[in-house]
């Protein structure tokens, strides 16, 4: 998001809540968000794939709504569901039609296909849809082929050298050329987002917790556009909660939506957010480590300069993107969860954990960890065994999140390893921990010591994320005086 | 008196009016900093507060980036700034003869490393001054062809407390009609029109290139680009603590070229107009050893690629037609005997092949040779009044 786009979302979410009537704000957000999601897409170099990609996002969406609706539901659409579908497929032919405005007018990263062409698409679609309905009905089995295609689908856009193939197979479809793909031909807002939204709703209707969601309800979680290209990854539960307290001010009094606590809530988030982003963290990009700068450092001291300046960067744009959805989400009605809690002021590594894109790695403790434990630890697998498998493979899952990619798989290893260590120190030091409650300079400076090794162990484990593999191996020997 | 509480006390819920209260405030505060920012203009004060020298290395030479996320350096207007930033700006050692090497970009050293410059490859060789102190030498140049640069350059490093100046400037610097056409002067109107008045230059001052800043210009926010140019002058300067890089180094750059058009042509002028003698300003060249006072001034002719290319009997190089340079370095002789000037003449000391992008621009062989040709005639004239 762009300072553009933040002015233009915080106008539209004053004026939502100042001015829309509370019976057509979800429906309004719905729309908002569908907007949004072809508005942000960045702008990509095979024809139409720009347009295509929400288009498919919201296709997923829908089908996805489809397969995790509960059992007992009816066969049918109700009226809100079918109101809902009408909408999202009149939206995307209208926004395919915003081709005939001027450039500067349309909300398209490029001019997008023309109408017959999108029509005919979503019809094939709503086709397909109704014969896999018709062949397979919902069952059980429907939800583990969600799973299966998000995953590979993930797996595929993920994997530099797979999306590079698919980028090819989708230059030779509109006769480009195919010498020229590249993994970044399949840039797709939010995805990751995304796909972790949709894995999640899957699981929570595996296992029998998701509630009732409508289509527009449901799409409105999945794409929610304060959200939708840095988190956070809500709980649709949690989402859904504030999306129908959203009600007429006479029959919810929460559901005023300008007020004055809720006006500086939203404006201090959003300041913040800006201020951490757009000054600190775009500044801090001005020195820190990348690729081209790690082999230039003429010193360990410079490359931990660089270093530093990575870490915070890090964070600062990171949190403040959370800080301004949070920010924007207010302003909407909704209180999207907490992404960061000081993380670089924890005495631990699993406290920084549960600190540190808190949204993440809840999910991959809910769909990771906590199962694989349970598992492990049913097949009679030693407790220590199991528990440093599951982190290992939960951290090689938050790892290969962000891109697959050697370098990110070490960075998973790299905090697996630590979470395992810390948690094989601190069953062995539990006792001696707590005497230190009687000497409180000594825990003090425990506690010091500990945010120093933590933050230095997390920043060290950044030379992996930030960096190809090849150039991370020199750069984090170099740290230490070894190469250079 | 108010307690110190407002850490722990629980905040109070907000109301409207509290909202309406910081708003009104806070615009408030907003015009009433813009309007001090306008009067007091703190932008020469806050360009001299630098971490240069101090918590990073010095710049080895002035700032100056087209591409400033891959050269760590960038291109500003505060003279102030990007002379803190600079190694000049050291307090001068006990027992340092201070050599300042002003000019255009062959000084500065495009496609050079900082330490492949004419005023590195002087700095090298470890010359002492005839009265025993060390020669240390600060490359002063900067990437723009025009005289009155470098003129306003000078002006502001006079209070380096230089003791001896090396100019090498060419025929390209010298059109009057280029003198204000540099953002960098552009820019710093206000000094350029000083210098103007006190030295006679025949410059219009109220000529509209120079830039005046009205009051909202000189706001926070007119001022915004030239604060946010001092920010990152300053964290750029991590990065090239950390790197020694100040430059962008392309893996292939197109070559000089050698082979031209039949065109004898240069700024307009032709060899049947000649070039007429006020065409070139020759009163900032003046002005410019008159600013140096009493120092030493060594003007070199610097080093021009000579062609042996198609039409190479019309012209010297892309720049330069024969006729034209060679008037130039006529009149230039003329003017430095009737002026007293020490010139250096060394146009065609430098072989064709050690020259890279544009007609001055040496290699770094080039650039050593240069200054083994500079460095005899600098000592000579070091001790000279």
């Amino acid at each position: 998001m762009q300072l553009s786009h933040i002015a233009l979302f915080t106008a539209g979410s004053l004026l939502y809540a100042g001015f829309c009537p509370p019976r057509q704000r979800g429906w309004l957000l719905m729309i908002a968000s569908v907007v949004a999601l072809y508005w942000l897409q960045p702008t990509l170099t095979i024809f139409y794939l720009d347009f295509a990609l929400p288009t498919a996002t919201l296709a997923l969406a829908a089908a996805v709504w489809w397969v995790t609706r509960p059992p007992e539901n009816p066969p049918m659409l109700n009226g809100d569901d079918r109101l809902a579908l009408a909408l999202l497929a009149g939206l995307v032919l209208a926004l395919s039609a915003t081709r005939y405005l001027a450039p500067e007018l349309r909300p398209t990263a490029s001019r997008a296909p023309d109408v017959p062409p999108v029509a005919l698409a979503l019809l094939l679609l709503g086709l397909a849809g109704w014969a896999l309905r018709r062949l397979f009905g919902v069952q059980r089995g429907a939800l583990t082929a969600a799973l299966v295609v998000l995953v590979a689908l993930f797996i595929v856009l993920k994997t530099p050298p797979l999306a590079a193939g698919l980028a090819a197979a989708l230059r030779g479809l509109t006769g480009q050329n195919q010498a020229l793909a590249a993994p970044l031909d399949l840039e797709w807002l939010g995805f990751s987002y995304v796909a972790f939204r949709l894995i999640h709703t899957v699981r929570e209707r595996q296992m029998g917790k998701l509630p009732a969601l409508s289509l527009r309800e449901y799409v409105t979680y999945i794409i929610f556009f304060p959200a939708i290209t840095a988190g956070p990854i809500d709980r649709a539960e949690r989402f859904v909660r504030d999306d129908r307290a959203l009600l007429p001010a006479g029959e919810n009094p929460a559901a005023r939506l300008l007020t004055a606590p809720r006006l500086a809530e939203a404006g201090g988030r959003i300041g913040m957010g800006l201020f951490k982003k757009f000054v600190i963290a775009d500044s801090l990009a001005l020195l820190a480590l990348n690729a081209v700068n790690a082999g230039q450092a003429q010193s360990a001291g410079a490359l931990w300069l660089l270093l530093y300046a990575y870490a915070f960067r890090l964070f600062f744009d990171f949190s403040g993107y959370t800080d301004i959805a949070i920010g924007l989400g207010v302003l909407l009605g909704f209180k999207l969860p907490e992404n960061f809690d000081r993380p670089y002021l924890k005495n631990n590594l699993a406290a920084f954990w549960q600190s540190w894109h808190i949204t993440l790695s809840s999910w991959a403790r809910f769909y990771v960890f906590s199962p694989l434990s349970r598992i492990l630890l049913r097949h009679k697998v030693n407790a220590q065994a199991a528990v440093f498998l599951a982190q290992m493979a939960t951290m090689l899952i938050i790892g290969l999140w962000h891109g697959v990619s050697g370098g990110f798989i070490v960075w998973g290893m790299w905090h697996g390893l630590g979470l395992f260590v810390h948690k094989w120190w601190s069953d062995r030091s539990r006792k001696w921990y707590l005497s230190l409650n009687q000497k409180p300079r000594l825990k003090t400076a425990w506690t010091a010591a500990g945010i120093f090794i933590t933050f230095q162990f997390v920043t060290l484990g950044w030379v992996w994320f930030a960096l190809p593999l090849e150039t991370a191996w020199r750069a984090f020997l170099g740290l230490f005086g070894l190469v250079l | 008196m108010a307690k110190w509480d407002w850490l722990e006390r629980p905040p109070a819920p907000y109301t409207p009016g509290f909202l309406a209260r910081v708003l009104v405030k806070a615009a408030l505060l907003f015009v009433a900093l813009n309007a001090a920012f306008a009067l007091l203009d703190p932008l020469p004060a806050l360009g001299r507060l630098s971490l240069y020298n101090r918590l990073f290395p010095g710049r080895h030479r002035l700032p100056y980036g087209e591409d400033p996320a891959r050269s760590y350096n960038l291109s500003l207007w505060s003279l102030e700034a990007m002379l803190e930033s600079h190694e000049v700006a050291r307090p001068k050692a006990a027992g340092e003869f201070r050599v300042l090497v002003m000019g255009d970009s062959s000084v500065w050293g495009v496609l050079l490393r900082p330490d492949e410059t004419l005023a590195a490859y002087l700095d090298a060789g470890g010359y002492a001054a005839p009265d025993g102190r060390t020669m240390r030498f600060y490359n002063l140049g900067h990437p723009i062809m025009a005289l009155t640069k470098d003129l306003m350059l000078l002006d502001a490093a006079m209070a380096c407390q230089p003791d001896l100046i090396l100019w090498p400037v060419t025929l390209q610097s010298f059109p009057r009609g280029q003198q204000l056409e540099a953002p960098l002067v552009q820019h710093n109107a206000a000094a350029v029109r000083r210098l103007i008045a006190a030295y006679g230059l025949a410059l219009d001052p109220a000529d509209p290139r120079l830039l005046d800043d009205s009051f909202l210009d000189r706001t926070i926010i007119g001022r915004r680009r030239d604060l946010a140019d001092l920010l990152r002058l300053q964290l750029y300067g991590a990065a090239w603590a950390a790197t020694g890089i100040d430059q962008f180094y392309p893996e292939t750059y197109e070559p000089r070229r050698s082979d031209f058009e039949p065109d004898a042509a240069w700024q307009g002028l032709t060899p049947e107009t000649g070039l007429p003698d006020d065409f070139l300003a020759w009163d900032v060249v003046e002005a410019f050893f008159a600013r140096a006072g009493d120092l030493p001034v060594l003007l070199v002719n610097e080093p021009v690629f000579i062609s042996s290319g198609q039409n190479s009997d019309l012209r010297y190089n892309f720049w330069y037609p024969r006729w034209a340079y060679d008037a130039y370095r006529s009149r230039l002789f003329e003017r430095a005997q009737a002026n007293g000037w020490p010139v250096l003449d060394v146009w065609d000391a430098i072989a064709p092949n050690e020259f890279t992008d544009s007609p001055v621009h040496l290699t770094p062989a080039g650039s050593r040779q240069l200054a083994g040709l500079i460095a005899p005639v600098l000592l000579k004239i070091a001790g000279q009044p």
